[in-house]
């Protein structure tokens, strides 16, 4: 059984493979962390909120609600793992966007691989990938994501000791507040220049996305 | 038959699997991710792995009797081949795909048509053992201890 405290970390896992999405979910699971499974970089984007245009849809979303039901909710994303090579946008180009959006630039990501490409471990690593793990993946492998979904966690965890302490918010807490705020990987409206309602429907605890 | 007879034969088997070569470690993985609460995964992911590696097959036959030959495309299918039959430990099946991809690469189409043969010929024997193997699982869980 796993700490009830890694059942709150959210991983998206990216894999155009349908056996290895399997396996990667499976292996998540067993490590008791909640799991989204998608089949390209493009609906991993999608998930997170992130179009071409970088602007957040206002409408219904472009990936097919097939079986699952689509209920405003922010989905909070902790740590997105990913297939290196796959058809269309690479595992490198999903880092690379990610890593470039001001909304998404502090979720660990981390690289899977077949292959083992010494300057395509390097590159993955300076774009800003956590880890790269060679494929087959192993449970041990998983142990090293915890550390990287802490340090963002604990930004969130900071935020909420400041609420609970803060009785009478002062113009200085709140300033404070926003600041905290901005540091933790949920999707910021604000910083899209999009209104802070948002009315984006975001899938209801879903395992796969195909 | 009872138990105990049953599970001794499954451990031989499943231990000659693996010294014989036609399995490999992320098998062992694939048993441990097995429990209660998905007593089939096992099966499940075999499964999957039949399903996939036949869809990969027909595409890989079709580019190897298309004119002129797209390698390409071959060594994609057999990129994704490669990597579904080392998920789940496939360790022949593998090495086979290593092999074509390197026929693939200088562009050697009768190397590639012929070390396919041998991909095929891999493929249909971890088949035929993995689904007697199972089998054997199976039948070794329903059974009684006389």
């Amino acid at each position: 059984m796993g700490m009830a405290a890694d059942s709150e970390f959210h991983v998206l896992a990216v894999d155009d493979s349908i056996i290895d999405r399997k396996l990667i979910e499976r292996l998540l699971k067993t490590s008791s962390y909640q799991v989204t499974t998608v089949d390209s970089g493009s609906k991993a984007l999608e998930f997170l909120g992130l179009h071409e245009d970088d602007r957040i849809h206002q409408n219904t979303p472009s990936v097919s609600p097939n079986n699952h039901q689509w209920r405003l909710q922010e989905v909070e994303v902790n740590l997105v793992i990913t297939d290196y090579c796959m058809p269309g946008m690479t595992g490198y180009d999903l880092l690379k966007k990610i890593k470039e959006s001001s909304s998404l630039k502090n979720i660990p990501v981390v690289i899977m691989s077949s292959e083992n490409v010494p300057s395509r471990i390097s590159r993955c690593l300076e774009e800003g990938a956590e880890e790269f793990f060679l494929k087959p993946v192993r449970l041990s492998d998983l142990s090293k994501l915890r550390p990287h979904m802490l340090k963002t966690k604990s930004k969130d965890h900071c935020k909420e000791q400041v609420d609970e302490k803060t009785a009478f918010p002062s113009p200085k807490q709140e300033g404070k507040e926003e600041q905290q705020q901005s540091n933790n990987n949920k999707r910021k409206a604000m910083e899209e220049g999009v209104s802070p309602e948002r009315t984006r429907p975001r899938p209801n605890g879903i395992t796969s996305v195909v | 038959m009872d138990r105990n007879r049953l599970q001794h034969q499954v451990a031989c088997m499943r231990r000659s699997l693996f010294d014989q070569g036609y399995l490999d470690e992320p098998f062992i993985q694939l048993e441990e991710l097995q429990d209660d609460a998905n007593p089939n995964f096992v099966q499940e992911i075999v499964t999957l792995f039949y399903t996939d590696s036949a869809r990969l097959i027909q595409n890989i036959e079709h580019a190897l009797n298309s004119r002129p030959i797209d390698f390409d495309k071959l060594d994609d299918y057999m990129h994704q081949f490669k990597g579904s039959s080392s998920s789940i430990g496939a360790k022949k099946v593998t090495n086979e795909c290593t092999v074509f991809r390197e026929y693939c690469s200088a562009e050697n189409a009768e190397g590639c048509i012929r070390s396919f043969q041998q991909v095929k010929q891999e493929y249909a024997i971890l088949r035929r053992k993995l689904e007697v193997y199972l089998q054997m699982v199976r039948q070794a869980a329903v059974s009684r201890t006389a």
